[in-house]
């Protein structure tokens, strides 16, 4: 069975998520846990660390559509960064770029909070 | 290959049709989009035709000749048969908080050809075609 993991890293008041493994309809609520417990704890400047992600399918970019409104709407934002070509060229097929901010390296992404 | 219709099988099923396209000797870019197109196919039948049931049976076959992979995918669930295919919009999901119809849009880019065809109360049954150079 493929793994999927998050871990989370706290930089000043950004979190930061790193995703592992393959993420798809039956990880997903894994990831969906990791943005829950962040927003109930108040935490709503988030970045996404997609370096040890391997793969991606509709499922798992779902999951950052749910949370993004109820994080903007707390003056938080979710920051995409570090994402290998063939996860980038999913998020760019489906128009992403529009709507987040992807960055190629987590520096980047934490310093535009 | 015959899975249930469980979304812990996804992964199984991305190994065999890797198997299976890595023998005919497809370029790793394009195996990764027939990878993914199969998994959104099987992912849109365990949701929306089984509704999460999950002992319904998933019948997947590949077929190549003429440098043209076709998929095959049946399943008995529900009728299942999605309208025009067309390309999300965004701004309108972020409004609404839908977050289906991307898995559909993608099967569409990713493969040269999504045909669905259906016998109502018997079996749904989805095409995915794509044409490739064998050795490239």
């Amino acid at each position: 069975m493929a793994e999927f993991n998050t871990s989370i890293k706290d930089q000043g008041d950004v979190s930061i998520i790193y995703l592992k493994g393959f993420l798809d309809a039956h990880t997903a609520p894994v990831l969906e846990n990791t943005f829950s417990d962040l927003i109930d704890k108040g935490k709503y400047r988030i970045v996404a660390n997609f370096k040890e992600l391997s793969y991606i399918s509709s499922a798992g970019l779902g999951v950052f559509m749910a949370f993004i409104e109820k994080i903007r709407e707390n003056n938080g934002d979710i920051k995409l960064s570090s994402m290998n070509d063939k996860v980038y060229n999913i998020f760019d097929l489906l128009g992403f770029p529009l709507l987040y901010e992807i960055f190629k390296t987590e520096d980047e992404a934490v310093k535009k909070f | 290959m015959v899975v249930k219709s469980r979304t812990e099988n996804l992964s199984e099923i991305r190994e065999f049709i890797n198997s299976l396209v890595r023998k005919i000797g497809v370029a790793p870019d394009v195996s990764e989009d027939i990878i993914l197109a199969v998994d959104e196919a099987c992912t849109n039948i365990i949701k929306h035709s089984y509704k999460f049931f999950p002992d319904g049976e998933i019948i997947i076959k590949m077929k190549y000749s003429d440098n043209k992979i076709i998929i095959t995918i049946i399943d008995y669930g529900e009728y299942f048969h999605p309208n025009s295919i067309h390309k999300p919009d965004l701004q309108e999901y972020y409004r609404h908080k839908k977050v289906g119809g991307l898995g559909m849009y993608l099967m569409k880019t990713l493969m040269d050809e999504v045909k669905y065809s259906s016998v109502p109360g018997k079996y749904n049954q989805v095409l995915l075609t794509k044409y490739v150079n064998s050795g490239s």
